[in-house]
Parts: C-alpha cells; sequence; structure tokens
C-alpha cells in the first residue's frame, strides 16, 4: 500500500497554492538590450565567441522571421505577444563560463539545492550501486553547469552545453544543426534559429550505450526574459541513451516566452529515448502569468532499425504548444509517443505529436492521456501519415481524456493520412469523466473523495508512467497529484 | 457594412459575383445579401480552412460553368413505392413529379415560389443555422439560390411512402446549379426522404445542393442521400442541415459512388433533450475520384445520442476523406456518442485522411471515436482463396460485408436490396484493382 499512503500523504501536504518552484533567485544577471533586431542577434553570437557561419546562420533565420507569421491553429487563446518587449539574452553575471563546481556562484549553487537537482557528483558510498544522472543546468540564457563530463567523455560520449560544441565540435554541429528541424520550420523554431541562447548537446559514438542518464534543467529566473533553448542530441549506429528535461520558473504576473527547438537524430539501430517532466509556472487560480511554451521537437529516424521514443508528462505552462514528432525514415524505424497532459486552472494545452512514414516497415504508437480540470482546455492533436514508399507501415493510436469538473474542456484532433495500401492504421479515442462507480467504490473503502480521484487518475495515467525512467517516474505521479489539487469538489 | 475584398479574387469567384447579379432579385433579397457578403469576404475554401483541409475546392474550381435551363428529360423509371419530386439543374419541375399522389399532412411548394412570396417562417428556417454559419459553400448556395422544395409535414403525419427528391443533372454541356430544399417535420411526425444525385449523361456538372431538415419534438425522420456516378471533372457539393429537438430521431445514410470531386458535409445540431442522430456512409471510389464527408454534431442538450458510422473503399487513384467532429457544448451533459470511419485501400494509388475530432465541454460525457485504415485482411482473403473462390471474387465478398454492415441498418426495405446491387455491380465493374 506504499504507493497509496504515498498519494494520500502528497495530496495532504499540499497547501492552496501548489506550486513549488515559484521562487525566484536574487542574482546579478548581464542582459542584452530588449527587443529583437539584427544587432541583438549579432550580440547574442559574439556573447558565444561563434564562428562566423553561425552568426550568418542566425541572421538568415531573423530575416527569415520577420516575414512570417504566428500560428493561429492551435485551440490556445492569448493576447498577442510584444516581440520587442522581451529580453532575449540574459546570464547570470558571476558565471563567465565556470570551470568546475566550485566556481558556480553559491546562489545558484542553492537554486538548484531548492529545486532538487543534483550537481554535486555524489560520489558512490561504499557498497551501495547508485544510479548516476548526469545534469547540465541552464539558467536563463546560459548553462551554468554540466556534470559527469569526465566519466562520459572515458565512454566517448560528449555531453556538453551547445554554444561549447559549437566551439569544440563544430563539425558535428555544423552536420546536423537544422537538420531535422529547418531553420524555415515555423515561426517559433525560426525565432529560436535567429537567437537561440544554451541548451544541451549530446553525442554518442557508434557502439555506445551511453553509461548513465543524461539530464538538462531548465530554469527560467530573470524577468521579461524569454528562454530560447536548443537541444541537439545525435545517436551514431548501433548506440543507446536515455535523455530527460525537466523545467521550472519562478511564480510572475506576467507571461513568459519559452521557444525550444529539440532536435534528434537516430542513425542506423541507434535508439533514442527522451523524456520531459515539464513543470513550467502555470499561472495562479486566476489564469494570470504562467509561461507559453511554444517549442517544436522532432526526432528524425534516419538510420534503419533506429528507435526514437518521446515520454512526456505536462503538467506546467499557462498555454502549451508542442508535437514531439517523429520522421521514420529508416526501414524498420520505430517511433514512439508517450504523454500525459494535466491542466487545471485556467491552463491550455495543445499537444500532441506527428508520426511521418516514410521508409519501409515503419512502426509507431501513440498513447496519450489528457486531464483536464478547473477552468482548463486541454487539446490532442496528432499526425500519423504515410507515405507511398512506407510499405507496411503501422500505427496504433490511443487517446483518452479524462473530464474532471464542468468547466473544462477536452479535445481530441487526430489526422490520419495514409497513401499506401499496406499500411494499418489504427486509432482509438475516448473522453469520460471518473466514472461514479470508481469513485464510489474507493470512497466505500475509506479514501476521501480527493484521495479516491488521485488514486483513479494514477490508474489512468499507468501505462505512460511506466515508459519514464524509475526515479522520475516517482516524481512525476507526485506532480500531477499536485497539479490537480483543488479540482475536486 | 464594410465587405473586405479578399487579396486576389480567382476567376472563379469573380464568375460567382456574376451569377449573383443576376440571382440578387429573386427574392430573400436580405438573406441573400447578407450570404453574399459572408462569403465574399472568405472567398472559396482552400486547405487553408480547417474544414476543408483535405479538399481544396478553389484550386478544384478553375471556372464556373453557366446556370443553365435543362433541355427535354426523359426520365428513369421511379423506384418501386416512391414518391418522386423532381429538381432538375436547379429548377424545380411539378409536371414531371408526383405532386398530386401525395399525402395528406404533406404540403408541398416550391422554393422559387416561397421565395418570391417572401414567406417570414420559411425564411428563418432558411437562414443559417448556427453550426454551419461558418461555412462558405452554404453561405454561397444562400446567395444563390435557384429553386428547390419546400416539405412541410404536419405534426403526428405518418407518412408511409418515401419521398425521393431528384437532384437531376441533365448532361451535355456543364451547368451550374444551386438548389436549396427545406423539409419542416412537425412534432410526433415520420417520414422517410430520399435526395437522389443523378446524371442522365456525365458533365463536368457544379452543382451546390443543401437540403436542411427541422424536426419536430419526438418526429422521426429518416434520410438517404444517394450520390450516384458523375464524370471525373463534375464538382458536386451536398450540405446537409439537421436540428433536432427533443427526443426527435433521424438518420441518415449517405451513400457515395465516384464522380470527380463530391463534398458532404452535415452540420446536425441536437437542439433538445434525449434527441438522437445515427449518420451512416459508404463510399465506393476508383478512378481519379475525390470525396469528402465531412460532418459536425453539435450536442447542444443533454442525454443526447448520436452515432457515426462511416465506410470508405478506395481503389485506382482515388481519394477518400472523412472528416468528423462531435462538439460538446457546456451543460449537455449526459452526452453519448460514439464516431467509427474505417477505410479500405485497394490499390497502391488510393488515399485515405481521417480526421476523428472530439471537441468536449460537459464533463458528464462518455464519447468515444475509432478510426482505421488498411487494406483487406490477408488471413481472411487467404480462407476464402483457400476453400476455391478465385482472388477477384473472395475480395469482393470481402467487401461486400465491409460495406453491407452499414446498408443493413437501412429501414427501407426495397432500398436495402437497391444498395447491395449497386456495391456487387460496382465490384463486378472495378477490375482487379490494378
Amino acid at each position: 500500500m506504499a504507493a497509496r499512503q504515498e498519494t494520500v500523504a502528497r495530496v495532504e501536504e499540499i497547501d492552496v497554492d501548489a506550486y513549488k518552484y515559484g521562487f525566484t533567485t536574487d542574482i546579478e544577471s548581464e542582459k542584452a538590450p530588449k527587443g529583437l533586431s539584427e544587432d541583438i542577434v549579432r550580440f547574442i553570437s559574439a556573447k558565444k565567441n561563434e564562428p562566423e557561419w553561425l552568426t550568418e546562420w542566425r541572421l538568415e533565420a531573423y530575416r527569415r522571421w520577420l516575414t512570417m507569421e504566428e500560428p493561429k491553429w492551435a485551440r490556445v487563446d492569448y493576447p498577442p505577444i510584444d516581440y520587442q518587449d522581451l529580453y532575449y539574452y540574459s546570464a547570470p553575471k558571476s558565471t563567465p563560463g565556470p570551470k568546475s563546481l566550485d566556481e558556480v556562484d553559491p546562489e545558484l549553487l542553492r537554486t538548484y539545492e531548492k529545486l532538487g537537482i543534483p550537481l554535486r557528483e555524489q560520489e558512490a558510498l561504499a557498497g551501495v550501486e547508485q544510479r548516476k544522472v548526469a545534469v547540465d543546468a541552464v539558467f536563463d540564457s546560459v548553462s551554468v553547469a554540466t556534470t559527469f563530463r569526465e566519466e562520459l567523455s572515458k565512454a566517448g560520449v560528449i555531453f556538453c552545453p551547445i554554444s561549447e560544441a559549437v566551439r569544440e565540435h563544430p563539425e558535428l554541429v555544423r552536420k546536423y544543426l537544422g537538420s531535422v528541424v529547418p531553420v524555415t520550420d515555423n515561426f517559433y523554431a525560426t525565432l529560436n534559429s535567429a537567437v537561440f541562447s544554451d541548451g544541451s548537446f549530446v553525442y554518442i559514438p557508434p557502439g555506445v550505450r551511453c553509461p548513465m542518464e543524461l539530464s538538462t534543467y531548465f530554469r527560467i529566473n530573470e524577468k521579461n526574459t524569454g528562454q530560447f533553448e536548443r537541444t541537439l542530441i545525435i545517436a551514431d549506429a548501433d548506440s543507446y541513451v536515455s535523455y530527460l528535461e525537466g523545467c521550472t520558473a519562478p511564480k510572475r504576473d506576467e507571461n513568459q516566452l519559452h521557444a525550444a527547438v529539440v532536435e534528434l537524430v537516430a542513425l542506423d539501430d541507434a535508439e533514442i529515448k527522451y523524456s520531459t517532466v515539464q513543470n513550467w509556472y502555470p499561472g495562479d487560480s486566476e489564469g494570470k502569468g504562467g509561461i507559453y511554451n511554444f517549442v517544436t521537437k522532432r526526432g528524425d529516424c534516419r538510420g534503419k532499425n533506429s528507435h526514437i521514443s518521446w515520454t512526456q508528462v505536462e503538467t506546467g505552462s499557462a498555454v502549451t504548444w508542442k508535437y514531439p514528432s517523429c520522421i521514420l525514415r529508416g526501414d524498420n524505424s520505430q517511433g514512439e509517443f508517450y504523454s500525459i497532459a494535466v491542466s487545471n486552472g485556467y491552463q491550455q494545452v495543445d499537444s500532441g505529436t506527428k508520426m511521418i512514414h516514410l521508409g519501409k516497415n515503419t512502426k509507431s504508437r501513440i498513447i496519450s492521456k489528457g486531464i483536464s480540470a478547473g477552468n482548463s482546455q486541454n487539446t490532442y492533436r496528432g499526425q500519423v501519415s504515410a507515405h507511398r514508399k512506407a510499405e507496411g507501415a503501422r500505427n496504433f493510436t490511443n487517446c483518452d481524456s479524462l473530464l474532471i469538473g464542468d468547466k473544462c474542456g477536452a479535445h481530441t484532433v487526430p489526422y490520419l493520412e495514409s497513401k499506401n495500401a499496406s499500411a494499418v492504421f489504427e486509432h482509438e479515442a475516448t473522453t469520460s469523466k471518473i466514472s461514479e462507480d470508481q469513485l464510489f467504490y474507493c470512497m466505500q473503502r475509506g479514501l476521501s473523495e480527493e484521495e479516491a480521484t488521485a488514486l483513479i487518475v494514477n490508474g489512468f495515467v499507468r501505462d505512460v508512467l511506466q515508459k519514464l525512467p524509475m526515479e522520475f517516474a516517482v516524481e512525476a505521479q507526485k506532480l500531477i497529484a499536485v497539479s490537480l489539487e483543488g479540482s475536486v469538489g | 457594412m464594410t465587405v473586405q475584398a479578399i487579396d486576389k479574387k480567382s476567376e472563379a469567384e469573380t464568375a460567382l459575383a456574376g451569377a449573383f447579379e443576376a440571382m440578387k432579385g429573386k427574392g430573400a433579397s436580405a438573406l441573400r445579401q447578407a450570404s453574399w457578403e459572408f462569403f465574399a469576404r472568405k472567398g472559396l475554401p482552400t486547405r487553408r480552412v480547417e474544414a476543408w483541409h483535405y479538399t481544396d475546392l478553389r484550386a478544384s474550381l478553375r471556372s464556373v460553368a453557366p446556370l443553365g435551363a435543362p433541355g427535354a428529360i426523359t426520365l428513369p423509371p421511379a423506384t418501386d413505392g416512391r414518391l418522386r419530386l423532381v429538381v432538375a439543374d436547379g429548377a424545380f419541375r411539378p409536371e414531371l413529379s408526383d405532386v398530386a399522389a401525395l399525402p395528406a399532412g404533406v404540403e408541398l411548394s416550391s422554393l422559387a415560389d416561397v421565395l418570391a412570396k417572401d414567406d417570414a417562417a420559411v425564411l428563418a428556417a432558411l437562414g443559417l443555422p448556427e453550426n454551419a454559419g461558418a461555412d462558405a459553400v452554404v453561405a454561397l448556395n444562400a446567395a444563390l439560390m435557384q429553386d428547390g422544395v419546400v416539405l412541410r409535414v404536419a405534426p403526428a403525419t405518418e407518412v408511409a411512402k418515401t419521398i425521393e427528391i431528384l437532384l437531376l443533372s441533365t448532361g451535355g454541356e456543364a451547368r451550374s446549379s444551386f438548389t436549396r430544399s427545406l423539409v419542416l417535420v412537425g412534432d410526433g411526425a415520420k417520414a422517410r426522404i430520399v435526395e437522389t444525385s443523378l446524371a442522365l449523361t456525365p458533365s463536368g456538372a457544379q452543382e451546390n445542393h443543401v437540403l436542411a431538415f427541422s424536426i419536430g419534438a419526438g418526429a422521426e425522420v429518416e434520410h438517404i442521400a444517394d450520390i450516384g456516378p458523375q464524370s471525373e471533372s463534375a464538382i458536386r457539393l451536398f450540405s446537409l442541415l439537421v436540428t433536432a429537438q427533443a427526443k426527435a430521431v433521424f438518420k441518415s445514410l449517405g451513400f457515395i459512388e465516384g464522380g470527380g470531386l463530391v463534398r458532404r458535409q452535415i452540420f446536425a445540431r441536437l437542439a433538445g433533450e434525449e434527441a438522437s442522430v445515427a449518420l451512416d456512409g459508404v463510399s465506393l471510389l476508383g478512378g481519379k475520384h475525390h470525396a469528402d464527408t465531412t460532418l459536425v454534431v453539435e450536442h447542444a442538450a443533454a442525454n443526447c445520442k448520436s452515432r457515426e458510422r462511416f465506410r470508405s473503399v478506395l481503389d485506382g487513384q482515388s481519394t477518400g476523406v472523412f472528416q468528423g467532429k462531435v462538439v460538446v457544448r457546456p451543460g449537455a451533459q449526459k452526452t453519448d456518442g460514439s464516431m467509427q470511419s474505417r477505410a479500405l485501400l485497394l490499390s497502391e494509388n488510393a488515399t485515405m485522411n481521417n480526421k476523428p475530432e472530439l471537441e468536449i465541454f460537459a464533463d458528464d460525457v462518455v464519447c468515444g471515436h475509432g478510426a482505421t485504415c488498411g487494406r483487406l485482411d490477408a488471413d481472411q482473403l487467404f480462407y476464402l482463396v483457400a476453400r476455391g473462390l478465385p482472388k477477384h471474387e473472395a475480395e469482393a465478398l470481402l467487401i461486400e460485408g465491409f460495406a453491407g454492415e452499414i446498408i443493413e441498418a437501412i429501414g427501407e426495405e426495397a432500398a436495402r436490396d437497391v444498395y447491395f446491387e449497386r456495391i456487387r455491380s460496382w465490384l463486378a465493374n472495378r477490375g482487379d484493382g490494378k
């Protein structure tokens, strides 16, 4: 009964305002002037000592961005964003690229400690085998620390901030950057290409199984800043990596923009497992403040038998616009998408995936669980397509929505496009509320309504939670209970 | 009211403006004007309009065929037990219709007459229902409507015979037509209405038909839209608008047998408690046919039920589209909705696009949808072939079973046989899918 007690305990300890990570860190930062122009793009590029080709690449993206329009098709509603009223670069002043953790501002270290992110590389206790997780911590626009780098480099794995990769491994960055999400892909991706600051770069050499979980922790701290991180993960032939990202931000009355781009490349027989626990500040109970999370994530199964799996737990952000996708280019490649999206308060979520079947015998699986409560709107939007040559493509999609309360909305918008007779697509979706019978059964056994709801919700999302790395599954489960706090009764 | 001009009018849009000039004086001028202004603002739908994501009408309708008067007509024999109302190339033809045979309790007028009289009650019913209001094709129809039939079924009347509205295209030179028919079914009445689109000779006809049902409390209506073969250059648009009051029952089957571009759209609104709709469809496509079924079922009241079942069989280089949206409005508790779209691709070059949507704003609901797409099951095929059936026949048997499930739900017995026969002859003519 440990799980049950934990759920109960978790529900009990929550006070009215459940967002635990809403504190701010008082730290001096260096910012670029407000607004966006070619000069700002050059400024960011210069700050990072980037080579000429990348500066030009950014400028080209910027010029392109000026001609583009913000997408309006998602089921989300927010006031227009003034892109000139944002800071596009903000870095803690005290850390001009620390070499070791001892040089990192203690205030920053305390911040990550409070967030529960281990930046100290704990020495393994004698006799106790501890699972290690390497962390890259990104604070506003810069990476402040990356752990376990030495141990990783012994295995040949490169794990570093992307700005460093540009300098140290230009050949890899140049070859793969923008090869999955082209510069001109969409409004936010193009904006990101122009002003991206930090993010993680991962390269797993052929035949290597990454010895530990990799993880990046994103924190927005400064007011009026946007965070534009860029992550690039390359799994070379026959390699494996599991990567996790987490995100939080302080409570602020204003909305802040987060427009990231994540690119994954899996070559022959490689596997990438990408998990996200997204817990940006969702705004207060009146719907004031919160993060706009406009993210482009795409994986390219470039090689044969490659495998990319996205798992996401989305509980935060005021507005989410996010569709982690897989391009199944290599024959026999596989794409997976497991998602839990929880919305409460006035949150708006429009999320889902795309599975583009190009190669022969490609397979994809989509499991999406949406839970909406309060006054929130939760939309699943997904596309599955098979092209002419995608002989034997196979997809299974299941999206279930759970409604808690009568003021929220749950929507399902799947697109299934098949151009190949041998492709087999199956899609099923259901929407319902927690059944009275289930609630009655639990309550009759002594659980309060809230506890019973938490228990049923945990059961509802179990399929997806099981796909998360173990440590994070526990965290995610707690997070879901917290997010739904106050939604019953 | 200012009309905001769209950036660049296509040739067809300009021609339609000319057609509006010709039609705007023919009654219901306020409705026509408002609808035209709406259409002019929107323009012909393109893929950028979400509800037209898979059918680019602006690109397909390059030029507009003239509105034309039909020549002499030789009607095919009527189906037994049906009363026929003929609308040929956009004009109601009472002399060809079974007007005298209509039973008591059923009142018939032509739309053109009603419009000329500016009958307020009918005009109100013709006004765009809320949920179809955003559709440019329905608005275009209201602006340019030429004729059609207006049927009033008195409360508690049971109409024994099936009434068939025959939408006839005489063929020869390509013509445009815009018809609008209205069926007002009184409380507790029962009726069966068949809408048949028939081409006497294939032509590149451009047709825009609207059929609106207003179904009173407790009334029952069964409807069939029979969209027969037409030339590959034809463009036919069918909009079915349904409002169902409390405890009303509406059943509809769409049978689409090819033809260049067919778009069938249904806007059904469950306006009163315990109303139910069941929408079924079978599409048999080959060649370069493109058939799009798009429906919106709106649950606006509590305790309503909706069922949708669609089957598409795609051969040759055809394209099938199914877009279904179930909307549950706030307060429409205890909604029971289920939607299913299944497609069989028989050829390498056929395409199917499925978009089943749920949009739910009430919590105490049970809604689901399923969509599948694939080819004939190899095991089933093997089973039949192993028992000595030639491959082609085995395929035909499986396809007949796949589509036949829907046909079996038709209430009118004679019609069931007709459609089974149509499926069989389609299968016999399809060749071996090469």
